[in-house]
């Protein structure tokens, strides 16, 4: 590639850089990346990619027992005028386009679904309103495909809303052409029994933007898996999330951000906060930057906040460099406790204990918040958290 | 008038699964537009008194009595101690991330005084009380005590003195950790709420530096968990010159 070579010499590094031998990017799947069910075997829990994930509570996603049902979820979307909304079938050549499956579950989804939903905005179409995506679990399982494609230049925010009851294998392909926009928020705000697994793919044009927010509240188990490849030069992604995770909750975040081309960018900011006995919040951060991707700029970040006793995270921020020739790459991952003293604090300048509470969550998340976009959605989630936090305190 | 009146108070804390007990039968009355300097060495109890007084959970109140304008303290918890009036400034004030100056005061004042201040009048008051102390205007912005000096953890706690207006103010070893210019400015925001008349002060100090700027009306001398003696001005004098040697002994002979 012609713009490689054409990388300054001496570019630095900034940030903390651990390169962790023995659980590389490269070596912690069990299975390379297929489309076919077959090529995993059934994970039993002591794998890389499955050892913090609740197996036995997967309703049977990751073995093959779990068998679609005739009312799993109940799909509707919304778009606004000049947006194609299809519903096609597996031939189609959009579907897979923006990766493969990376394990059992979500090969499992490719494997079984049989209609795929295809959302297209043509070529430099503006969208002023959001595309609603509103999935409502009916009490089945289902397996489910979406395609989100965006022509050159054109830009687009897509809000998907998981509500209800189900157990759900999903993969979701965004593809952005050059100099596309997208923002995608993906909301998870499932009944409590509700089990919901799915893979993201985001191929990213050449000077396109992409940006996902994930906010996670609901469900018995969510283990989701955004991934980031840019399909040429001068891409950006942002990848925000924020979680708020109850007593017996399990949610999952596992992030890649595969840098494989010269001069792109990326931003990861994940927070949540955990409250409640046997709560469990897993981040998993992966950055690779590959030998060809000179000039990269690329940052994450977790913070977890615990309210309570009984509530567990694990986050693990990885990042694996190939080439010294880039702009910067950082990590960072904290875990803090809203403690006795800090309440005692607050406390003590006349705030009552819960609202003492509210306000570290509120400061914690508002930052991120704010970051998003999206004015309903940032609204809602302001709501979202101040009824998380109503309901257990 | 307010009246802070504290009668045999006894104190336990656990520590190495064993209870020990701190303070051995305190008996304190601080009136409003008091100031009371109560002295002594370290280990004595006397941060215990104050956290104590302000409803800490890490204290256990065995026996002993204080009220507030004849209301039981003891029976509050620790945010409807700081509604009826009592105020500590602490010696280690906690980092609250997340949280802005700016929201946590007026979230403050907003519970000390029952309603939420007029945000006009409240970004003014707010702005003054800060120049008062030295405080550059981009500190509200700042996370709670988060990556604050020493110096400005104190500034910022009487900056809280200066805008909830307690009844009864317990300053925590306020002077300790500071340069000579930030106990001027620290001392002159203390002197400024006790001026108004309305404040009765107990002012916990291990050294008499501080004594230099805000003058005491009663000053107690504590040791083993109890007061042993109480003297005007002129005691904190006699400390300066003396220690607290023949109160640590135990022999009142020296």
């Amino acid at each position: 590639m012609a713009e490689a070579q054409n990388i300054p010499a001496g570019s630095t590094t900034a940030g903390t850089i651990a390169v962790a031998a023995e659980s590389t990017v490269a070596t912690r799947m069990s299975a390379p990346p297929s489309f076919d069910v077959q090529d995993f075997p059934v994970p039993h829990g002591r794998e890389e990619e499955w050892r913090f994930t609740p197996l036995e509570r997967l309703r049977g996603l990751h073995d093959g027992t779990a068998v679609a049902t005739g009312t799993g979820v109940k799909v509707d979307v919304e778009a606004p005028a000049g947006v194609t909304v299809e519903t096609v079938g597996r031939d189609d050549a959009r579907i897979g386009k923006a990766g493969k499956p990376v394990d059992r579950v979500a090969a499992q989804a490719y494997s079984a679904f049989e209609k795929a939903g295809v959302i297209t905005v043509p070529k430099e179409t503006v969208l002023t309103e959001p595309i609603r995506i509103a999935v409502h679990g009916e009490g089945g399982t289902a397996f489910a495909h979406q395609v989100v494609e965006l022509g050159a230049f054109a830009e687009a925010v897509v809000v998907i809303d998981h509500t209800g009851d189900a157990v759900l294998a999903a993969n979701v392909d965004y593809l952005l052409g050059d100099g596309a926009k997208l923002t995608v928020v993906s909301v998870q705000d499932w009944d409590d029994k509700a089990v919901h697994v799915a893979q993201h793919n985001a191929l990213v044009g050449r000077d396109a933007s992409f940006k996902s927010v994930v906010v996670t509240f609901g469900g018995d188990v969510v283990r989701l898996h955004p991934r980031v490849q840019y399909a040429a030069t001068g891409g950006e992604a942002e990848l925000f999330g924020l979680y708020f995770t109850d007593a017996g909750q399990h949610q999952e975040h596992r992030l890649l951000v595969d840098h494989n081309t010269p001069h792109c960018k990326s931003n990861v900011v994940y927070k949540g906060a955990l409250q409640g006995e046997e709560a469990h919040a897993v981040w998993i951060g992966d950055v690779l930057i590959e030998a060809a991707a000179e000039g990269t700029d690329t940052y994450e970040m977790n913070r977890n906040l615990v309210l309570t006793d009984g509530a567990r995270v694990d986050s693990v921020p990885n990042l694996e460099i190939e080439t010294g020739e880039i702009v910067g790459a950082g990590h960072a991952s904290a875990t803090g406790r809203f403690d006795d003293e800090q309440l005692f604090y607050l406390m003590a300048r006349g705030i009552p204990a819960d609202e003492a509470r509210r306000l570290v969550v509120r400061g914690f998340f508002a930052e991120l918040v704010q970051q998003i976009g999206v004015d309903d959605i940032e609204a809602r989630l302001l709501e979202k958290i101040e009824a998380e936090l109503e309901a257990t305190v | 008038m307010a009246t802070l009146e504290i009668k045999d108070l006894h104190v336990t804390v656990e520590a190495d699964n064993a209870t020990k007990e701190i303070l051995k039968g305190v008996d304190l009355t601080v009136k409003q537009g008091e100031t009371h300097a109560i002295m002594g060495p370290n280990g004595s109890g006397k941060s215990t008194l104050a956290y104590s007084l302000a409803g800490h959970p890490k204290y256990t109140i065995t026996s002993g009595t204080v009220t507030l304008d004849g209301e039981d303290v003891l029976e509050m918890s620790v945010d409807e101690r700081a509604r009826a009036g009592l105020f500590l400034a602490m010696q280690y004030p906690v980092e609250v991330p997340g949280v802005s100056v700016s929201n946590f005061l007026r979230t403050s004042a907003t519970a000390v005084r029952g309603e939420a201040p007029k945000l006009r009048t409240w970004v003014k008051e707010v702005k003054e009380a800060m120049e008062k102390l030295s405080m550059d205007p981009s500190f509200a912005e700042r996370n709670v005590n988060e990556g604050f000096s020493g110096g400005e953890k104190k500034r910022h706690e009487i900056l809280q003195l200066e805008l909830l207006k307690p009844k009864i103010a317990i300053l925590d070893e306020t002077d300790s950790g500071l340069d000579v210019d930030a106990l001027r400015i620290v001392s002159e925001g203390i002197n400024r709420v006790r001026e108004n008349g309305e404040v009765g002060t107990l002012l916990v100090t291990h050294y008499t530096r501080i004594l230099r700027y805000i003058k005491p009306d009663h000053v107690h001398v504590f040791a083993g968990g109890r007061i042993v003696e109480s003297g005007g001005a002129e005691l904190a004098d006699q400390l300066e010159a003396e220690g607290y040697d023949k109160y640590v002994k135990g022999g009142a002979s020296a």
